[in-house]
């Protein structure tokens, strides 16, 4: 039997109904058509699915979609603004911290939620926020310096 | 591929109970899922009912008693135990042994309690609960029962809980004078379960570096956390020395039932379980101390 969700994604408000073993990550890529979360793994190893769930970094593969909600989930198509990219979107292309991209959107994510909780975080804090997402392209060090630029105040406003 | 079922959501723990009596073993708990998804997902577990307790309110609270100690609802998140200014500062072993657990995304949506009742050997909070003296809570339609956390794990991803019961509430009591609790995790991969665990907390006696109460815990060492009694017994009592923990650290490891995996053989578990408890023993007694 189908199960009613009410929750909002990206400030838009959606009333779907969904078998219950509907996990987060295919409600929002394939009911919604939000194929920016990325479903890598499946099995909680690699965070590429990472969004944000009521301010907090989950794995969208790993949270039962209709834990959700009332919910307010954050993904990474609500980053920018129109257009224009948001300072980590941003400093990330600045900074080449990505090659094919696949672990970027969780990577901004699990970034966003860092910054979100400590807006000036050190090296250290930086490679503990994003931990659980694997990246097999840039060996992490381009991405640490695109949070830490975002962190320094190197882009005009903290990242949203 | 995972199974379909059927999802039901109680708003209060009553109704969760009354669920649970009428559907027995048709029906599986969840919480927050981090572990029962994954079994899920590989078709290893496919209830036909599915419990939703993450919502059921009352049960995500931390509280913090001088008499009573430390209570914990099955529901608080693992991330909740690691920010928790009352836990960092009276149970810091708690904290850091959240810190280290899987990934930040995994302790903002999974419970302690959920940890607990998965009962996989490896995890990391019931050698540390255990070592602690914790106890948890059961609640059914016929009532609570409390038990040692010690009794609550009986073998792997086994708990001694009943098909009609749900744990509620884990207590951990206040911390006796002059006690230092240490835990390590022994991993290849940061944020991946650990290869073995150990838990050790000590208890000195006021004046000297007499040990009084000791438990040491092994994880990842046998089919359920193991207390190392033998290690245990060769320190109560006796005056903490090198060649003591040295002593214990051979028993514990004797003791172990480790397994070979994927991860490390039975033999290099044993090797390191010696050498983690031999060094978790002094920095317990070095904390203590501080205390």
């Amino acid at each position: 039997m189908k199960h009613e969700l009410k929750f909002t994604v990206n400030g838009h408000p959606y009333e779907l109904h969904i078998r219950p073993k509907t996990l987060l990550v295919q409600v929002l890529r394939d009911h919604l058509g939000l194929t920016g979360t990325k479903r890598g793994c499946s099995c909680s190893s690699c965070a590429a699915c990472t969004v944000l769930l009521n301010g907090m970094a989950v794995k969208s593969c790993s949270v039962l979609a209709l834990q959700a909600e009332g919910a307010e989930v954050l993904t990474v198509e609500g980053l920018a603004r129109g257009p224009e990219l948001n300072p980590l979107q941003q400093a990330f292309l600045d900074h080449g911290a990505f090659q094919c991209g696949f672990c970027t959107p969780g990577m901004l994510m699990a970034a966003t939620a860092l910054l979100r909780e400590t807006p000036k975080p050190n090296k250290d804090q930086i490679r503990e926020g994003i931990d659980a997402n694997i990246c097999r392209c840039t060996g992490y060090n381009s991405i640490i310096r695109a949070v830490t630029a975002v962190a320094n105040g190197e882009y005009q406003e903290a990242a949203k | 591929m995972m199974k379909d079922f059927e999802y039901l959501a109680p708003k209060t723990l009553g109704d969760a109970l009354a669920l649970l009596e009428q559907h027995g073993d048709d029906c599986k708990v969840i919480a927050g899922g981090q572990s029962l998804l994954i079994l899920m997902r590989q078709g290893l577990v496919a209830p036909a009912y599915l419990i939703d307790i993450k919502g059921v309110p009352g049960l995500a609270t931390i509280t913090f008693d001088p008499k009573e100690g430390l209570k914990i609802g099955a529901l608080v998140t693992h991330r909740a135990i690691e920010k928790s200014p009352e836990i960092r500062q009276r149970y810091g072993v708690l904290s850091e042994m959240e810190r280290r657990l899987a990934s930040i995304q995994t302790r903002n949506w999974g419970t302690i309690g959920g940890n607990l009742c998965h009962a996989d050997p490896a995890g990391d909070p019931a050698p540390v609960l255990m070592a602690l003296g914790a106890t948890v809570t059961m609640a059914s339609t016929q009532g609570p029962r409390t038990v040692p956390l010690e009794d609550f794990v009986l073998d792997y991803f086994e708990t001694a809980m009943q098909h009609n019961e749900l744990l509620t509430e884990i207590r951990v009591p206040a911390p006796a004078p002059r006690t230092g609790t240490v835990y390590s995790k022994f991993t290849v991969i940061e944020s991946e379960l650990g290869t073995v665990g150990v838990a050790v907390s000590i208890t000195l006696s006021p004046t000297d570096r007499t040990c009084g109460d000791v438990r040491i815990v092994l994880g990842g060492a046998g089919p359920r956390p193991l207390r190392a009694k033998q290690a245990e017994d060769a320190l109560r009592g006796k005056r903490i020395t090198d060649d003591l923990l040295k002593d214990a650290a051979e028993r514990a490891a004797a003791e172990a039932q480790p397994i070979s995996d994927i991860n490390a053989s039975a033999d290099y578990r044993r090797e390191v379980l010696k050498v983690q408890v031999r060094r978790m023993a002094a920095e317990a007694v070095s904390r203590a101390e501080r205390n």
